[in-house]
């Protein structure tokens, strides 16, 4: 757990270092992100790489088991972030309305257009595939 | 035992363990409340944890930078938790594979519209400018947006406070939302639920259906690359 734990904080380090010194307009956790995926998918190729975190045989202690818990308790990361609200009081007393309105709005015409595209792409798609 | 528990009081109050205690101790209850009323909308846990947590520190005159000290410690996995999505992305590539050609449609629509959709609402309900800025990432999942907010030279904590509402938001209404357009396919309301509303709407959707979950997770692990990307450009075109 320690190990895989360790390897998800080297991605993100080394994302941030290259991220800081590049002067990428990415955030290091992103690049870290980018990073994992290709050990993952690498470490079915190259041997080697399949070893503690990255083990493919056993289950206990991979990567895979500590990204699973941290990603179940997701909304619970969130909850210091969103109690910064008490130091905007004059924020939301100025303008607290407005901004839920254009978040309420925005979020509604989101999520419409994108299952809309998602569903239309799939749909323009789906004869094609039949017919194969 | 002190002589004075006013004492104690301030002790406890300056130090990181009481406000850790307090935001996990009130996220079970709330999260407990949640599964209790099977997952409804409106039992939403981060929303009541957030005004629970909020209203005490209130009420104690604790300042935010004090219940920050503890709280860090919770908000610093959000950049592992980043990282983590990787797992479900590298899990789930045959099925993302196959539906790759509407994801990446749905995708880059989507982002489109929740970066340019905010910036352009703000701008006509006429909020300042540094408002906008803080607004336009709200989108992504909170370590990705604070770290675009931040190149910006707007207001992270604001940024901060803006995603976890959108996420609440989202959360809140993708499922009655959905029902009533009539679309059954959970790969696209998965989507549309991560594209939207990031690590709320994810969490949502694993409540609603392990696809529709799956499929959340990958949007918001997309949306977090190509958010970064896109808002510098966007605010570049749109922001005067």
């Amino acid at each position: 757990m320690i190990a895989s734990l360790g390897l998800i904080l080297l991605c993100q380090l080394i994302g941030e270092v290259i991220v800081r010194s590049l002067a990428l307009p990415l955030p290091g956790p992103v690049l870290g992100l980018v990073l994992l995926l290709v050990l993952l998918l690498l470490r079915d190729r190259v041997r080697f790489l399949a070893i503690g975190p990255l083990a493919t045989d056993s289950d206990a202690g991979r990567i895979e088991g500590v990204s699973r818990v941290l990603l179940a308790n997701l909304s619970l990361l969130f909850v210091p972030a969103g109690v910064g609200v008490v130091q905007k009081l004059d924020l939301i007393a100025a303008h607290g309305l407005a901004i839920a309105v254009v978040l309420l709005l925005s979020v509604v015409i989101t999520l419409l257009v994108t299952v809309a595209a998602f569903v239309a792409t799939s749909r323009l798609l789906a004869p094609k595939r039949d017919r194969s | 035992m002190s002589a004075n528990p006013f004492s104690l009081w301030v002790y406890l109050a300056q130090s990181p363990l009481l406000w850790l205690t307090v935001t996990l101790v009130i996220y079970a209850v709330t999260d407990a409340v949640s599964l209790r009323t099977r997952r409804h909308p409106l039992a939403n846990p981060v929303l009541h944890a957030m005004w629970i947590v909020a209203a005490f520190l209130l009420l104690t005159g604790t300042p935010y930078t004090t219940y920050f000290a503890g709280a860090q410690f919770v908000h610093f996995l959000l950049g592992p938790a980043t990282v983590a999505l990787a797992v479900p992305l590298y899990q789930n590539r045959g099925i993302v594979l196959q539906a790759i050609v509407p994801m990446l449609a749905a995708l880059i629509v989507g982002s489109i519209t929740a970066i340019v959709s905010v910036i352009l609402l703000a701008e006509a309900f006429g909020l300042p400018q540094d408002v906008v800025l803080s607004l336009a990432p709200k989108s992504v999942t909170a370590g990705v947006a604070m770290g675009i907010s931040e190149s910006l030279h707007a207001d992270p904590s604001l940024t901060a406070v803006a995603v976890v509402l959108t996420g609440i938001i989202g959360a809140v209404i993708v499922t009655p939302l959905m029902n009533s357009t009539g679309i059954t396919d959970f790969r696209a309301r998965g989507f549309a639920a991560g594209l939207a509303a990031h690590g709320i709407g994810t969490a949502r959707a694993f409540q609603v259906d392990a696809l529709a979950g799956t499929f959340s997770g990958i949007a918001m692990s997309l949306n977090a690359l190509v958010t970064s990307f896109l808002v510098p450009i966007a605010i570049t075109l749109l922001v005067r």
